[in-house]
């Protein structure tokens, strides 16, 4: 099943009830794939908003009104996204947000890109604020990683970004869904009237100076217990390596494949994946750097992620990077010839 | 083991569908499997190409820089692939509509005339389909049976009656002697 349709299909079975969303290209599968399934699920909205504007907003009412909402876009659409992205995470409202990325910037190209990692994981839109961000590697894990994130962001009501590419858009593979938990979302949440019940309401304004710090502090405690408990990565090879690459998405699948390459001609190397890109697993690197003091980056663009690497270490360790933006793709071959190349200069 | 095959041709010749097949006829034999179409601004009459990919292992990229097989629809894409095919690799020719040959000399060329055998059973609808028979042939990798459990899934229920000329047309490229 293709990417984008998974997407869609993962989204319903976890209990999406309300999609608005603007086609644009490599996502327009699962706009419509929205569009021809939201029928079947009992009491589902499908919405062709006439903006992404139009779309996040409509996200977002539906999510104060209880539902579990999303939209989805593609890199452009997503920077106009970014107001309301910011408004869910004041109002503390939980809405799945899909970017499946091209090359930018501006309207770049059509081709898979992961371009937009900084905006993905800095907030992107204004304000002292953070988003959960799931950089799925596969097909399956587009399915699993979108049950997911509806859960997350109801655990934690704040928007979650699933952030993939062209690629993983666009590509199909054996996907297999399992059961989605119940969901647990509290009544008190919801403006659905308050019956004989206190008054409730949601509000992002706050023009008071001492109540809007409070709120601040009260997101960044809760940002804090995200970054305790939600790090996901996942490692590959990395027990006997003396190289570590870290990749996410498209460009972890590819890491892999030259891995193996790599380690047939002998060269002991190995990858950390994150699959939370906020939190990042900070943690996880930095107990490698203890054994490992060679490491490469490698993304599909100029260097983003690789700042993070190099946090992570502080210092520690040689950080090298590798990328090919713009859309270009590189093989599994080009990468482990950059493997070698970096093993030898060591 | 790893196998990359780009199915290219002109939009409308069923170029994406062989690939959609294939890639589900050998997911259901145990494969790992990866289909990655083109996803531009193709339309019917333009160009259209798709790549799968199939291994016992994870496939680390869907991209084919070196594919095994190559399966041409049209000349445009003979002249955009050839260079890539693996040394000892496969061309699919579309014999009806390419007229020249490949300039490749380290590679097998299988010409399969697809229009006229397509036009024999009445529908030149199936000419994908026709080359599918050769191309399920001569690969070896599945049996000609997985390939029509696979059409008949993409089908569904609602075309079981496109599934005769589609037998028809899959057995005439499978037993053509290329």
């Amino acid at each position: 099943m293709q990417g984008n349709r998974v997407i869609g299909e993962a989204a319903i079975r976890a209990g999406c009830r309300f999609y608005a969303g603007y086609p644009i290209t490599p996502q327009n599968e699962l706009t419509e794939y929205m569009a021809d399934n939201m029928r079947r699920a009992k009491n589902g909205t499908f919405i062709q908003a006439e903006s992404e504007i139009a779309a996040i907003n409509m996200v977002l009412g539906a999510a104060a009104a209880g539902a579990r909402a999303m939209t989805s876009s593609s890199s452009p659409g997503i920077s106009l996204k970014q107001e309301g992205i910011s408004s869910l995470a004041a109002d503390e409202l939980p809405a799945v947000i899909v970017n499946i990325m091209r090359g930018g910037p501006g309207l770049g190209n059509i081709l898979p890109s992961q371009g937009d990692y900084f905006q993905a994981t800095r907030g992107g839109g204004h304000g002292d604020y953070r988003t959960i961000v799931l950089a799925p590697a596969s097909v399956q894990e587009l399915a699993d990683l979108t049950m997911d994130a509806f859960d997350l962001a109801d655990r934690y009501r704040n928007p979650v970004l699933i952030l993939a590419d062209g690629m993983m858009g666009q590509m199909s593979e054996p996907v297999e869904f399992s059961e989605p938990a119940p969901r647990q979302y509290p009544e008190s949440y919801v403006l659905n009237g308050r019956g004989k019940g206190k008054s409730r309401f949601i509000r992002g304004l706050i023009l008071d100076a001492i109540r809007m710090e409070e709120h601040n502090w009260k997101l960044y405690r809760k940002y804090q217990v995200i970054t305790q408990k939600e790090v996901r990565f996942e490692t590959f090879w990395t027990d006997d390596a003396e190289i570590l690459i870290v990749a996410y998405g498209t460009a972890a699948r590819i890491a892999k494949g030259a891995i193996k390459r790599s380690r047939e001609m002998g060269i002991p190397v190995g990858l950390i994946r994150p699959i939370t890109l906020w939190p990042f697993p900070m943690e996880v690197i930095r107990s490698f750097a203890e054994r490992v003091d060679n490491f490469l980056v490698f993304e599909m663009n100029t260097g983003q992620m690789v700042e993070d690497v190099q946090l992570a270490l502080g210092g520690i360790g040689k950080v090298q990077f590798y990328g090919r933006p713009g859309g270009v793709i590189p093989t599994p071959a080009e990468l482990a010839k950059v493997i070698a190349h970096h093993a030898r200069k060591k | 083991m790893i196998r990359k095959t780009i199915f290219a041709g002109f939009g409308g010749q069923g170029v994406l569908m062989m690939g959609y097949i294939y890639a589900h006829a050998v997911m259901n034999e145990g494969y790992h499997v990866t289909y990655l179409p083109s996803y531009g601004v193709e339309v019917r009459g333009g160009t259209a190409n798709c790549t799968v990919a199939v291994s016992d292992e994870e496939i680390a990229s869907p991209i084919a820089s070196e594919p095994d097989y190559l399966v041409v629809m049209n000349k445009p894409s003979l002249y955009t692939y050839q260079n890539r095919l693996a040394p000892q690799g496969s061309i699919f020719l579309n014999s009806s509509i390419i007229d020249t040959k490949p300039t490749r000399k380290d590679v097998n060329i299988h010409d399969v005339p697809v229009g006229e055998m397509a036009g024999r059973l009445g529908n030149p609808r199936v000419q994908n389909i026709v080359m599918m028979g050769s191309f399920i042939k001569k690969t070896g990798l599945i049996t000609p049976e997985s390939f029509l459990k696979g059409l008949k899934q993409i089908l569904g229920e609602k075309k079981k009656s496109a599934m005769e000329i589609n037998r028809k047309a899959f057995a005439a490229g499978y037993n053509l002697e290329i």
